[in-house]
Parts: C-alpha cells; structure tokens; sequence
C-alpha cells in the first residue's frame, strides 16, 4: 500500500508524530513541513538555558538530521503550508509546491497574544515563542540593562529570572493582583513573588500596560495609573492563542482551537490535530481543553499517528507542566478547575511545599514546588481518581502516596 | 569523545559516539535509541529518560540530586543503579559507558 501522511508543523508534537509513525510501522510516505528553516527543536529552553546561553543552539534539536533520513522523512523546512484543499486532500506550500495526501496531521502549535496598546507595534516589542526571536533579547541582556517585561506568567517569569542572573536590572509588569494567576494557588503566586523580589526583581501587580512609547523604537512603558518604565530590552509574555487559521481556512470546526475529537481527528476525518492548537476533549477531567503544554504536544501527537494508522487509540492524559525560575522547580500535574477542596502540604517557608486540589474526594491536581516525590506520586494518583484521607494527605510527614 | 553503549528494551546494543558536556539523555535522543522518551528534554520534571547504569559505572557518575532521586522513586521499576540519564553529564572518564534502557518508562503511555 502506498500512503503518505503529511504533517505540517515542526514542534514537539510534530517531532513526535514522525516518531511514532515510523516506529509503529508506517512505511509510506511521510512528509514533515515546518515553516521555521530548523530541525525540529525543543521550545523550554528558549527562555531558560538557551537564553542565558547555558545551552547551546545545537542541542536543541530533538533528533539529528541522520535520524530523518534514516527513517525516510521528507523534511520540507522553512516551508509553510499556505491552503489545506479539505476536499482534494492535498496542501499547497509557501515553495509553490503541492503535497496530496491520505491523512493530515495538523500540529500548528500556538501563537503569542499580541499586545494591543498603542505603540506596540513598534521595534523593540519583542516575544519569545521560536529560536528567531531569541537573538535579539539576548544581545540586550547584558548587565544593568533595564528589563521591562510585560506579563507575570511562565515566559515572562522564566525570563525575569533568566535575565536577573545575567545581572539585568528586571522589572515584570503584571496585570492581575498576583503572578501567574491563571495557573497556580494564590500561596504559591506569593512564593514565586517573594522569590523573585528577594533575587531583585521589581515586580509589579494591578498594573495596566496602556501604551508603549520611544521614537523609532520602544523605549517605555506607560501604565494606566501614569507610572511609567524606561526599557532597554521589552519583552511582553501575554498568553497564547492557538494558531489555527489555517484550518479554519480549510473549513475545519474551530473554536479556541482545532477541534478535534478523542481519537485527536477534526470535522473532516482525514485530518488530524495535535498539541496547543487543538481543543480537545479531556475525558478524565470532563471537559474540553486546549493546553499549552510539551506533555500533551507529546501524548497526543502520538495518539494521532496511532489513529492515523487505524488503531483507536483514545487521548486521556492528566496532563503535567513545569517551570524553572531561579533555583526553583515548579511542578503541576492535573488541572484544577472545578475543585472544592484545596490543601497545602509543608510550609513555603522551608522552600518546599505541595498544594493538592481536591473535588468530591477525588484528587485532580497537585502543585508541588522544589517537590519531586509528591508531583511523581500524584501522577498516578490523579490518574487513578484516588481519594485521599484528608487529615494525612495535610500532614507533610505522611509521603503522598501513603495518604491513600 | 566518549563512546556510550545503550542495551535497549528488545536486547539490541547500540553503541553511540557523543559530544563531550552534552548529556546521557541527548546522546540517546539524538540518535533516536529506543526507549529513552526524554519527553521534559532534560529538566527533571517527567521521568522518561530512566536508565540502569552498568556493573561499575554508578561511582563514576556525579551521584544524584535530591530531585532526581525524588522522581526516581516512582519510576517504573526503580532499582539501585537506577539514573535520569538527563542528569549523567558525558566526560571522557566515562567512555565506554555501558546502560541498559529499561522495558518502559513511567510516564509513558502503553
């Protein structure tokens, strides 16, 4: 039989598609379009070791360029699928060329939320979501170069903490009453605060970006209560948007993201989706989610080629996530919403301490800091919808698995 | 640079040549060995990358953190000489090091 599976998109799902697609016997042809003109690479570092300059740019690939031609991957970098012909089964790309094919895997992965004041437009509002847009925050961050970045969520904090132990005079611009809001436990927002502000970071919360001014360049930051930021480099970590237009051009259903079912197929069934463009189905958590995560880009990428390949292969996950800021390691696994019962385990002052939610009983997820006991047993545990003893599971003596 | 030998899950040796001061984890990944999922790409927070270090090898490798060694206890199948191969960092005193990767990894699926 020949086949050929395209996939477009060289993140980490995409990465992991060819992986799986060939290791579980896909012998037709397989074809991999990425619009950056770079193996695919691993995203993490981009604001972490990779900014500091700790990693170097050539172990951020996931596979060298031997392993693609080992296992007949026709990599088309530096190519962007321009049009999906739903109905004709092919893709048009940037180079003029057009790739037909029996099953399409969508890995588009997500784009930054633009700033929208005024004055973002301008040069020196920079993001970081690809290795291109690296290069130019960097050569900033030298020492006593002034900082400002806008948002106090994972990019913005990693980097905070990246460009503070360059020697940078940081200061993190955040709109809500406390840091990465939307993810974590109000204690452990002021953990990450305090930590931040002990290491010299200025950080300011309720504070809203209303303009961005300089000539020729961004040069500050004014906030609406009139306080304002000189910036040597600016860098805004505002959340993220699926990148799917694309398929809605191609008439998928979309909405927050590709949907895709369980099986990670979309509304036309020879198209698949996978990782933080879809919005997808959790079955274990009850609801649809789209998730900017490495953990689902992975699972799910992998759970699409199994479908591709005709065997029904359900994506249920309880996802996990981390982050590195200073020399703490955050560690998430689940997702929160919709608990009724939330305890913490240990006291943040010994640095070390794991916040648990809880609904009906049931554990759902777990937020462990510098904690890599309770994270690695509350993975089981949340997946097994186990139900701990409460007075135990408070106790920072009793192991997590021992409170069940 | 040091000559790293993998014993995969199936019992195939594959014998990689890595780059000094990259990591066990990398030199696995790169060269597509079977087995080692490396699905965090090297920042302890998932456990993929489990491997049992060779007869002798152990107290030549940096012993572990207290990070790791919390993940390791619940990986699959945890042994004494059980390692993260993230946090094996490659020198030339370690050519000709030997692991063997194990039948699965704790987070992975199937």
């Amino acid at each position: 039989m020949t086949s050929t599976i395209l996939i477009v998109g060289g993140g980490q799902a995409g990465a992991q598609a060819v992986d799986t697609l060939r290791r579980e016997g896909f012998a037709g042809r397989l074809v991999l379009v990425s619009e950056e003109p770079y193996l695919p690479y691993q995203r993490p570092p981009l604001s972490k070791k990779f900014l500091s300059g700790e990693l170097a740019r050539e172990r951020l690939p996931f596979r060298h360029q031997s392993f693609y031609d080992e296992h007949r991957v026709e990599l088309k970098l530096g190519v962007r699928a321009t049009r999906v012909d739903a109905e004709g089964r092919r893709a048009v790309l940037s180079n003029g060329e057009e790739v037909g094919y029996d099953r399409l895997l969508l890995c588009l992965g997500a784009i930054s939320r633009p700033l929208t004041c005024p004055g973002a437009g301008l040069p020196g509002v920079h993001y970081l979501r690809g290795i291109d847009d690296v290069p130019a925050i960097q050569a900033g961050l030298k020492a006593a170069a002034r900082v400002v970045i806008i948002g106090g969520g994972y990019i913005g904090l990693e980097t905070a903490a990246t460009a503070r132990k360059l020697g940078c005079a940081v200061t993190v611009l955040e709109m809500a009453d406390r840091v990465m809001n939307r993810v974590v436990a109000s204690n452990v927002s002021e953990y990450f605060a305090h930590e931040h502000r002990t290491q010299g970071v200025k950080l300011v919360c309720n504070t809203r970006v209303v303009r961005i001014e300089g000539s020729g360049r961004a040069e500050r930051v004014i906030c609406a209560d009139g306080s304002s930021y000189e910036a040597d480099v600016l860098v805004v970590g505002v959340g993220a948007l699926a990148n799917m237009q694309l398929a809605a051009d191609a008439g998928l259903a979309c909405e927050n993201g590709i949907i895709v079912d369980e099986h990670c197929r979309t509304s036309d069934p020879a198209i698949y989706a996978a990782g933080d463009c879809t919005y997808h189905p959790s079955p274990r958590f009850d609801m649809r989610v789209r998730l900017e995560s490495v953990d689902n880009a992975f699972e799910q990428a992998k759970a699409a080629s199994l479908n591709m390949l005709g065997r029904p292969t359900t994506h249920d996950r309880v996802p996990w996530f981390w982050s590195d800021q200073f020399d703490n390691k955050l560690l998430i696994v689940g997702l929160s919403q919709g608990h009724d019962q939330q305890v913490t385990r240990g006291d943040p002052a010994t640095r070390s301490f794991t916040v648990c939610y809880l609904k009906g009983g049931e554990l759902l997820a777990v937020e462990a800091i510098n904690h890599s006991k309770d994270y690695m047993a509350a993975r089981k545990l949340i997946a097994d919808r186990a139900r701990p003893d409460i007075v135990r599971l408070a106790d920072p003596e009793v192991a997590l698995k021992d409170a069940f | 640079m040091p000559t790293v030998t993998f014993i995969e899950p199936d019992g195939l040796r594959r014998t990689v040549i890595a780059a000094e001061g990259i990591t066990l984890m990398e030199a696995a990944r790169q060269n597509g060995v079977q087995g080692v999922v490396a699905q965090c790409g090297g920042a302890c927070a998932c456990a993929t990358c489990h491997v049992y270090v060779g007869a002798g090898w152990e107290r030549k490798l940096e012993p572990p953190e207290d990070m790791e060694l919390g993940m390791l206890e619940s990986a699959w199948q945890p042994r004494g000489n059980s390692r993260l191969s993230c946090q094996v960092q490659l020198t030339a005193g370690l050519d000709g090091l030997e692991v063997v990767v194990p039948e699965r990894q704790g987070g992975e699926t199937g």
